[in-house]
């Protein structure tokens, strides 16, 4: 049963439950505290021990009932298959001891296989416990991919002694037709339960490496062009990446002596001791509450980054709570209510509605952003611009770009084009690039990530 | 105990709590008798008031046990969970010991034969008599164990969950000054999070983890039996019915196992029969805490009263 617990714990992984060694061990504590005796207190006792929070304590509650379901179909597997071939037993077995000679059936049985024997004697826990045995024996918990059910299968049927039951059925052929024809049958159905065996196995410990495959392709591959039908899994990564920034950036750090001794406060601490200083206190280091304006390109194969970009930025409450975005192609519009009050759907549609599908042009979005909005910046702003910076030969109005970075504290420009790309044709980063404090390329999910977590990061 | 089957061990402790007026849930009772078993702090999340704190007390009022409490909020420090000097004190035995310690350095003839003897005395104020033990502290210092509840973990700052993880692992203490205390008897640990910001992983890791949500009505209902014994049977269906189906509109705060229990204290004083329309309108403030959520829940309550009833007929 040991062996058993191990086998969940992985499966736990699978599904994306954190099982530490450490915790493992607790959990075989707590188990042999409860004992196997009552499922449901098995239950509650693996889920006190291992889930850490409410949506890892479903996923577990789902991958228990999958794991501890497997003994019961594979039991009743055998016995189904078996049952037919019962009857005939029943039929043929007393016939071919009384009508032949009682030496000529004991001969073979005695002669066959350990697993023939086995079918034969329709013993369903000795054939449960060797299927989990081989399927150990096989490391069944190793596979990935979908692709590897027909090696695991061969495998556990090897291990279980398939090719000694081969030779048993070619000799039976010859000898005891009926009895051969018996054992093909339950060999089929033990076939069957090697499949469903491994299928659950696939479906237990398959999954995280599929996912990891998954999302590490995912993370790298370009914004612009991912296909509609991989937006819900991108929309799920940058929700994961938004979880991963707001875990590591929204608790405060402290900023403590570092600075200088607080003399006002050291002497009030101590003024028990007549002013004897006991208790020092440090001038802390005042800390910016991230403010972030971010001005976004909406058209054409900008619109998609830039939706991921969106998204991004609002799922970050907890970090930056003070977020004004805006998107232009030609025109520039505030879009900060929208994207807070609608889904991320809903909310791309009504701003493509109102400015997308223009052909962009930067120099009056920008003339726009400063009759408007200029009085949103503060020393204390971060401002994104993400764009090509294509713009369509018209004026780039790079002076106003200088006056936001000048009232700003960072100006950052994220381009989802290649460098090799700037500065040809109509685009016009360089010359914008020289107000920017950073400009970086920002096509992929991967790139996306390390600059929201730079741009946060200078606030702590 | 241990040779106690776990089933029969986990209705005992059901039935523990039940006697102090806390009905628990089936996975509650696994939790509480588990953390007994293998020594681990429960960690309890789940919204406000649904009972978190009431475990604790329930427990220990259950085991006979002293229950200390410490209540985090943001700025809470070691001095004021675990231990603090006696400035003070020791402030004043140095005055007094004035002329001792004159006496005692008086034979010395250098400045360093002086320093010397002074070693000798060792840490004569830096000792247990000079420590003013915190809620930590005193739990580990109960003789015979005890129920210590550190509530709204999620209110105090990382650098304090820090501080508690050589408690809750190994029940010790290490002072700078004194060394590492162990924990006389093992206290039974309960944190509770109403989560408000993410815990770290190195503080869940040590803890048994029991999310308490809203419960079941036929669970709720025993509750508000054990708690407001004076209410008939047929107002606490209907008033139970009728909060589930209040949890079901999208609030701000959601009324909990507490304002059902306010509540059926209320409909008692004014010696309600049944729910009516006005009298629910009229104590609507007691279940739900904002305007807004009052004027959203205003509409709909003839429709739950009568909602409520029907449950009442069929289940």
């Amino acid at each position: 049963m040991r062996e058993n617990l191990h086998r969940f714990f992985r499966a736990a992984r699978g599904v994306g439950v954190h099982v530490s060694p450490a915790e493992s061990i607790d959990a075989m504590r707590a188990v042999s505290q409860v004992g196997f005796s009552d499922r449901d207190v098995l239950r509650d006792t693996l889920l006190l021990t291992l889930a850490k929070s409410q949506d890892e304590k479903l996923a577990l509650g789902d991958c228990f009932d999958l794991f501890f379901s497997q003994p019961e179909p594979q039991q009743e597997q055998p016995a189904n298959d078996d049952n037919a071939p019962q009857e005939d037993n029943q039929d043929n077995q007393p016939p071919s001891s009384e009508g032949s000679s009682d030496a000529s059936s004991g001969e073979p049985q005695e002669s066959l296989g350990p697993l023939a024997q086995m079918l034969l004697s329709q013993d369903r826990n000795a054939l449960a416990a060797a299927l989990a045995n081989a399927s150990s024996a096989a490391s069944l918990s190793d596979i990935r991919y979908s692709t590897q059910r027909g090696i695991f299968s061969t495998r556990i049927l090897d291990a279980m002694g398939l090719q000694r039951l081969r030779d048993d059925l070619d000799n039976l052929a010859a000898t005891n037709p009926s009895l051969a024809e018996r054992l093909r049958a339950a060999l089929d159905g033990l076939r069957e339960a090697v499949r469903d065996t491994v299928s659950q196995g696939l479906a237990l410990y398959a999954r995280e490496e599929a996912e990891n495959l998954r999302n590490e392709i995912l993370r790298n591959a370009p914004l612009a062009r991912i296909e509609p039908r991989q937006v819900e899994q991108m929309r799920n990564l940058i929700r994961q990446i938004a979880r991963r920034l707001r875990e590591r950036y929204s608790k405060p750090r402290k900023r403590q002596r570092r600075g200088h001794l607080d003399v006002r406060r050291t002497l009030r601490r101590n003024a028990a001791w007549g002013g004897i200083p006991f208790l020092t206190a440090w001038k802390r280091k005042h800390r910016d509450r991230p403010k972030i304006v971010a001005i976004c390109d909406v058209s054409g194969s900008v619109a998609k980054v830039s939706d991921f970009f969106l998204l991004l930025i609002h799922s970050l409450h907890e970090v930056v709570d003070d977020v004004h975005s805006f998107a232009f192609s030609s025109h520039l519009i505030e879009v900060s209510d929208i994207l807070e009050s609608k889904t991320p759907d809903a909310a791309m549609a009504e701003i493509m509605s109102k400015v997308g599908f223009g052909s962009s042009d930067y120099g009056s979005s920008l003339e726009d952003f400063e009759h408007d909005f200029m009085s949103l910046l503060t020393p204390q702003t971060t401002v994104i611009v993400l764009g090509d910076a294509r713009s369509n030969n018209l004026d780039p109005r790079a002076d106003i770009l200088k006056r936001i970075s000048e009232r700003s504290k960072r100006l950052v420009w994220l381009n989802p084009e290649g460098r090799l790309a700037w500065g040809f044709g109509d685009s016009e980063m360089p010359r914008y690039a020289t107000f920017c404090t950073v400009v970086r390329q920002c096509a992929t999910a991967q790139q996306l990530e390390r600059a929201v977590s730079d741009i946060v990061a200078t606030y702590q | 105990m241990a040779n106690q089957k776990p089933s029969t061990a986990i209705e005992a402790v059901e039935s523990g709590l039940a006697a102090q007026g806390y009905i628990a849930s089936r996975q509650i009772a696994t939790a509480v008798y588990l953390s007994q078993q293998i020594e681990k702090p429960i960690l309890v999340e789940g919204p406000a008031g649904v009972g978190k704190t009431e475990l604790a007390k329930a427990i220990a009022a259950w085991r006979g046990l002293k229950m200390i409490r410490l209540q985090c909020y943001e700025g809470l420090d070691e001095a004021k969970a675990l231990y603090e000097w006696k400035y003070a004190k020791q402030l004043l035995y140095t005055q007094i010991l004035k002329d001792k310690l004159g006496e005692v350095l008086g034979g010395a003839q250098t400045l360093h034969a002086a320093l010397d003897q002074l070693h000798t005395f060792g840490d004569v104020f830096f000792s247990k008599e000079f420590v003013e033990p915190r809620p930590l502290l005193q739990a580990l210092e109960q003789p015979g164990g005890c129920v210590l509840l550190i509530d709204e973990i999620d209110k105090s700052d990382a650098e304090f969950e820090s501080l508690l993880l050589e408690i809750l692992s190994d029940f010790q203490v290490t002072l700078p000054e004194l060394g590492t205390i162990s924990a006389i008897a093992p206290p039974t640990v309960i944190l509770t999070s109403n989560s408000e910001r993410d815990l770290g992983d190195a503080l869940k890791r040590r803890c048994l983890h029991l999310h308490i949500g809203f419960p079941e009505q036929r669970l709720e209902e025993r509750i508000v039996e054990s708690r407001v014994p004076g209410i008939s049977q047929n107002l606490r269906r209907q008033m139970v019915g009728f909060i589930h189906e209040i949890r079901t509109l999208d609030l701000k705060k959601l009324p909990s196992v507490s304002e059902t229990i306010d509540w059926a204290r209320v409909l008692v004083l004014l010696q309600a029969g049944e729910l009516d329309t006005e009298m629910v309108k009229d104590t609507l403030n007691v279940l739900l805490k904002y305007e807004a959520d009052i004027e959203a829940a205003l509409p709909q309550v003839t429709t739950f009263i009568a909602k409520a009833a029907r449950h009442n007929v069929f289940g």
